[in-house]
C-alpha cells in the first residue's frame, strides 16, 4: 500500500515537473507581458516623483469624476449601438448559405484588414463641417450639418472599429446551434417566433456576453477615437491618461487612473456576467 | 385497429438528381406499432420527416385522418418525434426540457408540474428533474427525449433509430420499456430502425424498405414466413435462397430434387426463387436424406451450431442442435412448410449462397451496425 502510494507521488511530481516545463514559454510570457505591466501600474499608481508611498494620485481622481462618467456612457452607447446592428445580422449570416456566409463574413472583416488611426481619420474626413457628407448634404441643398467633434462622431468612431468584435462571437455561437434543436423546438409546438424566444436567443447568449465585453471595455479605455472625432470637449478617460503620460509626463496620476478604471471595468464585467447568468437561469 | 390514422399516397422525393423515395403508398392504424426497416440511406428518415412536416414531398399525399396533413406546419401537427441524435436543449434541465412542449402551449403551471413528474417516473427518471442535460448518460437522455415527446400527449410519435446509440443489454431494456409505454399510452408509434431483430421482436406491423421503394409490409410473421422477394428474405434473418421451378401447384424443384411444398397459383413450370430458413432443414442419415452433402464448417453459436453445407457447389447454411464433423457427409431433410415460393423479381441472384460466409465477417458488421 505504501510503496504504490510513493510510486504514484513520484509519477504525479514527475507529470507536474513536464507540465511546468511545457508551459514555461507561456508563463515567461505572461510574466513579461501581464504580470510585470501591471505591477508597475500598481506600484506607480501608489508612489510620488520620488518613488515614496503616496494615497495622493488616488485622491486626485475625484477631478475627472465627469470625465470617468462620460466615458462610460459612451462606451455603454456604442455598445448597445453594435448589438443592436450586430445581433440581427449575425443571426442572418448563421441562417444563410454556406456560400452567402463567406462573402458577408469578408464583408465584415474588411475593415479590420486597415489601420485603427487610418480608419479612424477617414471618418474625420467624412464628418468634417466641409467634409464629404455635408458636401453631399449641402449639394441637394439641405443646410450642413456639424458633426465633427461632437459625441455623436466619437460614437461613430467606435461603432464602426469595434463592430466587428461583436459580430464575430455572436456569429460563431450562433451558427454553431444544431438544427436539429430547431426542429425539435417546432415538434413540440413552437412557431419562429418561440423557436427563437426559447431556443436561438437562450443558446446565443454566450455570443453576446462576450460581444459586449469585447466592444465595452476597449471603447471605454481606448484612447485616440475620441481625441480625433470629439475634439476637445469630449476627451474620454483614455485620452486623459495618455495625456498624463506623454505630455505631462506624469506617470504616477496616469497609472492611478488606468488602475481605477481597470477595476471600473471589471465591476461593470461583473455586473454583466451575473446579469446573463441570472437571465440564463430565468429562462431554465 | 382497424381505423386507418395516417395515409401515405404516391409520396415521391427527389433531393438534387437522386430519386429518394418512389411513389410510397403506405397506411397506418390507430395505436398501431408500425416499424419502418431498411438498410442504411434507404429513406427511412426521409419518410418520418415527411410525416413530422421537416420535408415536403415533390408529389403524393399524406392524410392525418382523413385530412390532408401537407398544409399544416410541423408545429401545428399532433405528431411528435424523437431525434436520431435526440436533440435536447443544452441550455435547460431535465425538468424544463420535459416541460419545454406544455409550456409553449402556455399549459397551467400545475398541470406542468404533475405531467413532468408523471413523465420522468414513466421512464424511470425520478430525481433526475435538476440535472443537467450534459451529465446524463446515453440512456438517460434517450428517456429524456422520449418522456419531452410523450408530455405533449402526441397522437402519433416518430422514432429516428432512438436507440442506436445504446449498448446491447440497455437496448433490450428500452426496447421492452417503449413498447410498454406504447401500449400504456395507447397511441401510434412509427419506429425507424435498420436492426430486423428489433423490427420483428416490437412491431405489429412492418415495413420493408430498399432504396425508396417499399418492399414488403405485414407483421412480422409474414415478412419472416412469407417474404415476397429475395431482397426481404435476404435482409430479414438467415436464409438459403436457391434458384426453383414450380412444376405444378405444390411441386417445387431445385437442387435436384423435387419436393412438395404449400405454395400454389404459379404457371407451369414457372421459374422461382426459393428461400428455405436454416433452423428448418433437419439433419438426417445421407441415404434418408433428400440432398446430401459435406460439411464444410460447424461454429458453435450456444444454442445451436451453424454448419454449411456443400451441395451439389451450392452452400447452404443450417442451424441444428446435432453436431456433424467438418468433411462429414449428412442428409438435408426438408418439410413441406419449410419452403417459400418467391416470384422472381429485379433482387432474383442478387444474394448468393452462403460461400463467402465466415463468422468474422458477420462480426465484423454486426460490431458496425453497433457504432453506427
Ligand atoms: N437534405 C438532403 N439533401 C440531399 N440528400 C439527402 C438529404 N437528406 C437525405 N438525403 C439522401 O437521401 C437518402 C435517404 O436518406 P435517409 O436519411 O432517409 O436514409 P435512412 O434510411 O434514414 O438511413 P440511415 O439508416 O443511415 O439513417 C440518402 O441517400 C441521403 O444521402
Ligand atoms: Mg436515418
Amino acid at each position: 500500500m505504501k510503496n504504490n502510494n510513493s510510486a504514484k507521488t513520484q509519477s504525479e511530481k514527475k507529470r507536474s515537473l513536464s507540465g511546468i516545463l511545457l508551459s514555461s514559454p507561456y508563463l515567461v510570457w505572461s510574466v513579461i507581458f501581464i504580470v510585470a505591466p501591471l505591477f508597475f501600474v500598481v506600484y506607480y499608481a501608489f508612489t510620488d516623483r520620488n518613488g515614496n508611498f503616496t494615497f495622493d494620485n488616488i485622491s486626485k481622481l475625484g477631478d475627472y469624476t465627469g470625465i470617468f462618467i462620460h466615458s462610460i456612457w459612451i462606451g455603454l452607447i456604442s455598445t448597445v449601438i453594435c448589438l443592436v446592428i450586430a445581433y440581427p445580422m449575425a443571426y442572418i449570416m448563421a441562417r444563410s448559405g454556406a456560400r452567402r456566409q463567406k462573402t458577408l463574413m469578408m464583408l465584415v472583416m474588411l475593415p479590420m484588414w486597415m489601420n485603427l488611426l487610418i480608419r479612424t481619420y477617414s471618418w474625420m474626413t467624412l464628418l468634417q463641417d466641409t467634409g464629404i457628407i455635408n458636401n453631399l448634404i449641402s449639394a441637394i441643398g439641405l443646410p450642413r450639418i456639424h458633426m465633427i467633434d461632437t459625441s455623436f462622431a466619437v460614437v461613430v468612431g467606435m461603432v464602426y472599429n469595434f463592430f466587428p468584435y461583436m459580430i464575430l462571437p455572436i456569429y460563431s455561437v450562433m451558427s454553431k446551434i444544431d438544427n436539429n434543436l430547431v426542429e425539435a423546438a417546432q415538434d413540440l409546438g413552437c412557431n419562429k417566433l418561440n423557436v427563437f424566444r426559447k431556443v436561438l436567443f437562450p443558446l446565443s447568449l454566450p455570443g453576446v456576453v462576450s460581444g459586449i465585453t469585447m466592444v465595452f471595455v476597449p471603447s471605454v479605455s481606448t484612447f485616440y477615437i475620441a481625441g480625433k472625432l470629439g475634439g476637445p470637449s469630449n476627451l474620454l478617460i483614455g485620452d486623459v491618461v495618455e495625456t498624463q503620460f506623454k505630455a505631462s509626463n506624469n506617470y504616477n496620476l496616469g497609472s492611478a487612473i488606468s488602475l481605477v478604471l481597470m477595476v471600473l471595468i471589471l465591476i461593470c464585467m461583473a455586473v454583466m456576467n451575473k446579469f446573463a447568468d441570472d437571465d440564463t437561469n430565468m429562462i431554465v | 385497429m382497424s381505423n386507418v390514422l395516417l395515409q401515405l399516397k404516391n409520396v415521391s422525393v427527389r433531393f438534387d438528381d437522386d430519386q429518394i423515395l418512389k411513389s410510397i403508398n403506405l397506411d397506418i392504424c390507430d395505436k398501431e406499432f408500425v416499424t419502418l426497416l431498411g438498410p442504411s440511406g434507404c429513406g427511412k428518415t426521409t419518410t418520418l420527416r415527411i410525416i413530422g412536416g421537416f420535408v415536403e414531398p415533390d408529389s403524393g399525399e399524406v392524410l392525418f385522418d382523413g385530412k390532408n396533413l401537407l398544409d399544416v406546419p410541423s408545429h401545428k401537427r399532433a405528431v411528435n418525434t424523437i431525434f436520431q441524435k435526440y436533440a435536447l436543449f443544452p441550455h435547460l434541465n431535465v425538468y424544463e426540457n420535459v416541460a419545454f412542449g406544455l409550456r409553449v402551449k402556455k399549459t397551467p403551471e400545475d398541470v406542468v408540474k404533475k405531467t413532468v413528474k408523471e413523465m420522468l417516473s414513466m421512464v424511470n427518471l425520478k430525481g433526475f428533474e435538476r440535472r443537467n442535460i450534459s451529465t446524463l448518460s446515453g440512456g438517460q437522455q434517450q428517456r429524456v427525449a422520449i418522456a419531452r415527446a410523450l408530455a405533449v400527449n402526441p397522437r402519433v410519435l416518430l422514432l429516428d433509430e432512438p436507440l442506436g446509440a445504446l449498448d446491447l443489454k440497455l437496448r433490450k431494456d428500452m426496447q421492452v420499456e417503449l413498447k410498454n409505454i406504447q401500449k400504456r399510452m395507447g397511441i401510434t408509434f412509427i419506429y425507424v430502425t435498420h436492426d430486423q431483430e428489433e423490427a420483428l421482436s416490437m412491431s405489429d406491423t412492418v415495413v420493408v424498405m430498399n432504396q425508396g421503394v417499399i418492399q414488403q409490409v405485414g407483421s412480422p410473421e409474414d415478412i419472416y414466413n412469407e417474404p415476397v422477394n429475395a431482397f426481404v428474405a435476404d435482409f430479414i434473418g438467415e436464409s438459403n435462397i436457391l434458384d426453383g421451378v414450380m412444376l405444378e401447384d405444390y411441386k417445387a424443384s431445385f437442387s435436384g430434387h423435387v419436393f412438395d411444398c404449400l405454395d400454389k397459383g404459379f404457371d407451369k413450370n414457372e421459374a422461382v426463387d426459393i428461400v428455405v430458413r436454416p433452423e428448418d432443414v433437419d439433419v438426417v442419415e445421407p441415404e434418408k436424406g433428400m440432398l446430401c452433402g459435406t460439411v464444410s464448417s460447424v461454429t458453435f453459436k450456444g444454442v445451436h451450431f451453424e454448419i454449411i453445407v456443400d451441395i451439389n457447389g451450392f452452400k447452404w447454411m443450417i442451424q441444428t442442435t446435432d453436431y456433424s464433423p467438418v468433411g462429414a457427409n449428412i442428409g438435408l431433410y426438408i418439410e413441406p412448410d419449410a419452403i417459400h415460393v418467391m416470384k422472381k423479381s429485379e433482387y432474383s441472384g442478387a444474394y448468393g449462397d452462403y460461400s463467402s460466409f465466415s463468422d468474422e465477417i458477420d462480426k465484423l458488421s454486426e460490431l458496425n451496425d453497433g457504432e453506427s
